[in-house]
């Protein structure tokens, strides 16, 4: 295409919004590199907030209290603080706070985000997923044609392959849970497989790769193998029972299970059918993994197993007595078979019990229960997957990968007891 | 005896299950057509409007041209702003794009993450360079460059990186005689699950 406006195929083009969000916000958004203000941020309309300002007093006794009526969206109980952590940038990240939530299901509005251009705002009315290339019959499907599809529902995790950098790399007592591991969450996902797509568009059996492409400010794209996508992969409308967040890519997203996030391309606009890999940026410069010897590993989707204790952890204390040492464990080569618990910093190791069935690439939940009698531990969770893979120890990654290696972290991780019932994160198994 | 016994059974169960089968309509979940003949044929315009990407064998590099000297100018205005004066950047929302220390020249980054990855020591190929300025920038304004403007931006930046001379002047056919200092380094992956920790 030469006309690089004439990609926004609409009235209001990325200048208008630009134009519109400067009108709006006045001086403040002059400012660069604070960075141009989100799209949302330059539509969206001041509505007074739904919940009161003023919370009522918490009533001595409940039962002598009428209680509120129903509504139309829930919101949680104003005693739950649980919420993601955001760097708060347009090319930023939210962790989820996995010490704060039980089973295996991230609420909808606690999956980690990462994206690289901000949230689109995207309108389900106009916006298809055009399928071309190397294919019989060019199409373009909206979402409502996408689910006259056999529709499949499945629970998968998602994990950017970035997550628990700095856990690796410099691994410090206060980290918790959701900064060591918070971008991975799991959800139930319904699409439609993509095969089913590949076979109505008549892909091509010579074809090798396609590209997938985002309708962000970016236009995120990834390369991927084309046996994915007559494997597993699905391209989904909706989590947890509801259409995608916003931040998840409504309308639709690629779901390809096991592999690193940045491949599940959100706000899926394109597939191209080809050849080779294109070499975008993503899987160039970015999400490659430097190893020793001068070389960087490429294409490296899959996601290893890991697993991490969520409870105990830091920044909490334990009580003396009897308590759950539970956590996530989850694999991208398929099921979860095993998860040790290790109370004396690895001298030995005992196996949990794995709560509910283990479904491949999914997390699954994993308890052993514990007397700590008062005296400094060390505790530690390692995960076997269906490929008789075990989780390696931290200095054997540094060892086969280097300190320096960018993406895919999956040490052994853990917390120091103090004697006081102080924990801190323990990095170095 | 137990062969015979299963024999009698599938004569006797088989016809019930094909009338049950029958009766239901088919095989559970419906049927599998070849086609669905869901969805609308895209057109060649719409699918041009959109498809923007550039390989790494040069397909899909669009016409035109710019210079070295252009696209310092553009960047200056509309670049510099987040990247800095010379493409260091300001790490870690905008890394350093220009770059070959001696350290990175050796491609040592699994020793030392604080080797920054530039386009002159990690980017593998220039198709990339061009590919991603068009999609995605400048930052604020995705989108708004000119094809020219895009060669001239890519010019500059690999100039900056000493892989064009300053009064270079690139299109298409020149973009693919670029030779990039990390081409060769990356290797597919190789894990595969089981007892190696690769």
């Amino acid at each position: 295409m030469t006309d690089p406006e004439s990609k926004e195929g609409a009235a209001l083009t990325r200048r208008d919004l630009l134009r519109g969000a400067a009108v709006a916000g006045g001086a403040a958004l002059v400012g660069i590199p604070a960075v141009a203000r989100s799209q949302a941020q330059a539509l969206a309309p001041v509505v007074p907030p739904l919940v009161p300002q003023v919370l009522p007093p918490i009533p001595a006794d409940a039962t002598k209290l009428l209680g509120t009526p129903t509504s139309p969206v829930g919101t949680r109980s104003r005693f739950v603080t649980a919420s993601r952590a955001p760097t708060g940038e347009v090319t930023g990240t939210s962790f989820t706070p996995l010490q704060d939530l039980t089973g295996t299901i991230t609420p909808s509005d606690l999956h980690f985000e990462r994206h690289h251009a901000g949230i689109p705002l995207l309108d389900p009315a106009r916006h298809t997923l055009t399928v071309h290339g190397m294919v019989d019959r060019p199409m373009a499907f909206t979402v409502d044609e996408l689910r006259r599809f056999p529709q499949v529902t499945r629970v998968h995790f998602v994990e950017c392959s970035g997550n628990g950098r700095g856990a690796y790399r410099d691994p410090k007592p206060e980290l918790t849970p959701q900064k060591i591991a918070g971008m991975t969450s799991n959800s139930e996902w319904t699409g439609v497989r993509l095969a089913d797509i590949m076979k109505e568009v008549g892909a091509q059996a010579s074809a090798q790769w396609f590209l997938a492409e985002g309708g962000d400010a970016c236009l995120l794209a990834r390369s991927i193998p084309m046996p994915k996508a007559f494997d597993d992969a699905l391209v989904v409308w909706a989590q947890n029972g509801e259409p995608l967040r916003p931040e998840q890519g409504y309308p639709m997203r690629l779901l390809l299970p096991g592999y690193e996030g940045n491949a599940n391309v959100k706000w899926l606009r394109r597939l191209e059918v080809g050849m080779r890999p294109w070499m975008t940026r993503w899987e160039t410069a970015k999400y490659t993994d430097p190893l020793p010897g001068g070389i960087a590993r490429q294409f490296s989707f899959e996601m290893d197993a890991k697993s991490v204790i969520t409870s105990p952890c830091a920044p909490r204390t334990i009580t003396k007595g009897w308590n759950p040492i539970s956590g996530l464990a989850w694999s991208g080569r398929g099921r979860i078979t095993k998860v040790e618990v290790s109370t004396d910093n690895g001298k030995s190791w005992r196996e949990a019990e794995l709560q509910g069935p283990s479904l491949p690439k999914a997390h699954v939940r994993f308890a052993y229960m514990w007397e700590w009698k008062g005296s400094e531990q060390v505790l530690l969770s390692r995960a076997t997957d269906e490929t008789g893979y075990v989780q390696p120890t931290r200095a054997k990654l540094i060892e086969v990968r280097g300190k320096g290696t960018d993406y895919h972290f999956n040490p052994i991780y853990g917390w120091r007891i103090a004697t006081d019932g102080a924990i801190t994160f323990h990095g170095e198994s | 005896m137990r062969a015979i016994q299963s024999c009698s059974l599938r004569v006797r169960v088989l016809p019930a299950a094909l009338l049950v089968l029958a009766a239901c309509g088919g095989k559970p979940g419906g049927d599998t057509p070849a086609r669905y003949g869901i969805g609308r044929a895209a057109t060649t315009q719409e699918i041009a409007a959109i498809d923007i990407d550039v390989g790494p064998d040069g397909a899909g590099l669009p016409a035109g041209k710019g210079s070295v000297s252009d696209g310092a100018a553009i960047y200056a205005t509309k670049c510099a702003q987040c990247h800095g004066q010379k493409g260091e950047g300001m790490p870690p929302a905008y890394p350093a794009m220009v770059g070959r220390d001696s350290a990175g020249e050796k491609f040592g980054f699994a020793k030392d993450a604080k080797i920054a990855k530039t386009i002159g020591n990690y980017w593998s190929n220039a198709t990339t360079v061009f590919d991603y300025i068009r999609r995605a920038m400048p930052h604020t304004a995705p989108g708004s460059l000119t094809n020219d403007e895009v060669y001239a931006l890519t010019a500059h930046l690999l100039s900056a990186n000493g892989l064009l001379p300053a009064t270079a002047t690139l299109d298409s056919a020149s973009l693919m005689q670029v030779k990039m200092p990390a081409a060769g380094h990356f290797v597919p992956d190789n894990r595969r699950g089981g007892g190696t920790i690769r």
